[in-house]
């Protein structure tokens, strides 16, 4: 099984960073995602629009294993995944935000990004207390500058702005050394300022790290994407380059004529 | 929980001296314990004060997985019992079944070792759920066993269960006799009260209370959360095992009654009077009910000492659903209260975005 895997993954150097062949995925008789293929490449960053029940959120939680897609196959560089538990996507580099903040709010700042790379290195079970000197401890301080959030290291979380939270959010996903990462409306409810400053820590990852990233606000999402694909009704119907997306009536008539929100 | 690592306050370790790191209140309290049995006569050393720390004890489980874990347990009872079985079986007693007469230094870690397993068994099943269910499933898994423990005589002795258990005599010294007894407690539950306090600001301590409040974040981190609660479970088990060992010195004995629903109530009664928040409070709450327990009888007649009890403890509740550590924090009337109140605004926001995901 072990071997299986160092295979698959050694097969996957080359392979796409996301696959998704036909994933679909039913609530009882309402179907909330069909036939959705996609292909990503490493170091790709794409933005998926549509209107609010298009089915992205679902999009999200399949892909990270929240649940498994009742038809179809998600591949991870080359890696069938589609069946692993969360964290075991996780661990393979895989990462996510949420569209509402889901944090530890007794924990503080320096804490919440210690226990982020903490979840996928070694002595998650440590009972000893972390030391100052600890690497993880050092990555704190590296991801919190990255997301502009030196001053609130020690601050309590619960005690955070909704931004702050926000950039939190980002922070947990950018622990440890990810390789992809899914971004769900992480502009919601910030203030123009506070879009600028997303956009720049967006732009100033590293290039290997790819990204989806969900935004309903388009100047967010097409300077910050290279592709976009359109979801409408649990499907996708069309990708392109941000300009085409933007030129494209039926975009303009289903996601900016409907209910944009 | 107010206990965090590396706040600013905290964070030079190294330049503050041992009263700082001890803490003044844990210094007065630990004189106190050590100089108590000069003041006490036999009965309230024994009693009160060995009977409180145990029974603490076993309520500090309950608070570890409950205060830092969010999984409210009602068979903590269980586990100790379960410990306190294996001392019957393996130990010296005077029922005439079993009782192999291992050394101490056998069936004691032994007795802790079967009885953390016992929890961590009891935590696998009951982590596949959340809240009041967690609380219904560990009482049917008590109720369990302590039907099976009455009704099963090849291993438990049925109804009678196990009487004659000695402490045992080690370095000359009976260890049951009220001092020794008293200080062999009071070193267990200083050591495990003390490893708790060191264990939540750990790396597992954090995780938990980061499970506790945001399980689904945690395994979008990369944390399998049910292996993590299962291991607390397990820690758990370890304190309440060492309790349970305790207890069955101190009773003498083990029967069905020892692990019963009452019983097991009685313990998330004392962590409820102590308050969860912080590990002093089990054993807080653990002295009230002894007090009560041993005291209402001559107040209200023993008929109605329970109704006593009872008033207590809802009269604590209503005033303060942090128990007495609630009310501690209440009154204080200090700095600590801004703390309390971001704490307090802090779980409401959970509790909130709870509702609204």
């Amino acid at each position: 099984m072990a071997t299986n895997v160092a295979a698959s993954r050694l097969q996957g150097t080359g392979a796409n960073a996301l696959e998704l062949d036909g994933v679909g995925r039913q609530f009882g008789a309402l179907t909330a995602l069909s036939g959705i293929n996609m292909r990503i490449a490493p170091g790709e960053r794409r933005a998926v629009l549509g209107s609010n029940g298009a089915g992205k959120t679902t999009l999200f939680n399949t892909i990270t294993g929240d649940f498994h897609p009742t038809s179809g196959s998600i591949r991870f560089f080359g890696e069938d995944i589609t069946t692993l538990a969360v964290h075991e996507r996780i661990r393979r580099g895989l990462r996510r935000t949420y569209q509402i903040s889901q944090l530890f709010t007794n924990l503080t700042v320096r804490e919440s990004i210690y226990l982020a790379y903490r979840g996928v290195s070694r002595n998650r079970f440590s009972l000893l207390r972390p030391r100052v000197s600890d690497s993880a401890m050092a990555q704190a301080e590296s991801i919190s500058h990255a997301v502009h959030l030196d001053g609130e290291r020690d601050k309590t979380v619960g005690t955070l702005s909704h931004g702050q939270q926000r950039q939190l959010e980002i922070a947990l996903a950018l622990a440890g050394a990810p390789r992809f990462i899914l971004f769900d409306e992480p502009a919601a409810g910030l203030s123009p300022t506070e879009r600028r400053d997303l956009i720049e820590i967006l732009n100033a990852l590293p290039k290997h790290i790819g990204y989806i990233i969900i935004e309903h606000d388009l100047d967010v999402a097409l300077r910050v994407s290279e592709y976009v694909s359109m979801m409408h009704n649990g499907q996708l119907f069309t990708e392109g380059t941000p300009e085409e997306i933007e030129n494209d009536p039926r975009v303009q008539e289903i996601y900016l004529g409907g209910g944009h929100g | 929980m107010s206990d965090l690592p590396l706040s600013p306050a905290q964070k030079p370790a190294g330049a503050r001296s041992w009263i700082e790191t001890l803490g003044l209140a844990h210094i007065l309290l630990g004189l106190f314990l050590l100089i108590y049995p000069a003041m006490a006569s036999d009965f309230f050393l024994t009693q009160i004060g060995g009977y409180s720390l145990v029974l603490g004890m076993i309520s500090l489980s309950l608070m570890l997985l409950a205060g830092y874990g969010g999984m409210v347990s009602l068979a903590q009872i269980t586990v100790a019992g379960a410990a306190g079985y294996v001392v019957a079986i393996f130990g010296v007693n005077n029922s005439g079944v079993h009782g192999f007469g291992w050394p101490w230094w056998v069936f004691v870690p032994l007795a802790i070792a079967i009885a953390s397993l016992v929890s961590a068994l009891i935590g696998w099943i009951a982590v596949r759920t959340e809240g009041i269910y967690t609380i219904m499933i560990t009482l049917a898994v008590a109720t369990a066993c302590f039907y099976f423990t009455q009704q099963n005589y090849a291993l438990f002795n049925g109804f009678p269960g196990y009487n004659g258990l000695r402490a045992p005599e080690v370095f000359g010294v009976y260890w049951r006799d009220p001092v020794p007894f008293y200080y062999l407690c009071l070193a267990m539950a200083t050591l495990a009260y003390a490893a708790v306090l060191y264990g939540a600001r750990s790396t597992f301590g954090l995780t938990l209370q980061a499970i506790r409040d945001n399980p689904r974040r945690m395994r979008a981190i990369g944390f399998n959360v049910t292996a993590h609660k299962v291991f607390a479970w397990w820690l758990a088990g370890l304190i309440a095992g060492a309790a349970g060992v305790l207890l069955v010195w101190f009773n003498g004995r083990i029967s069905p009654g020892t692990i019963a629903v009452g019983p097991a109530i009685n313990i998330l009664v004392i962590a409820i009077i102590g308050g969860l928040r912080h590990p002093i409070g089990p054993f807080l709450g653990a002295v009230v009910v002894t007090l009560m327990q041993t005291f209402a009888i001559d107040i209200i007649g023993a008929e109605r000492f329970n109704t006593l009890i009872g008033l207590v403890f809802l009269l604590i509740v209503f005033i303060s659903p942090d128990g007495i550590l609630g009310l501690w924090e209440r009154f204080r009337p200090q700095a600590g209260r801004e703390d309390w109140r971001t704490f307090r605004t802090a779980t409401k926001q959970v509790g909130n975005k709870g509702r609204k995901t």
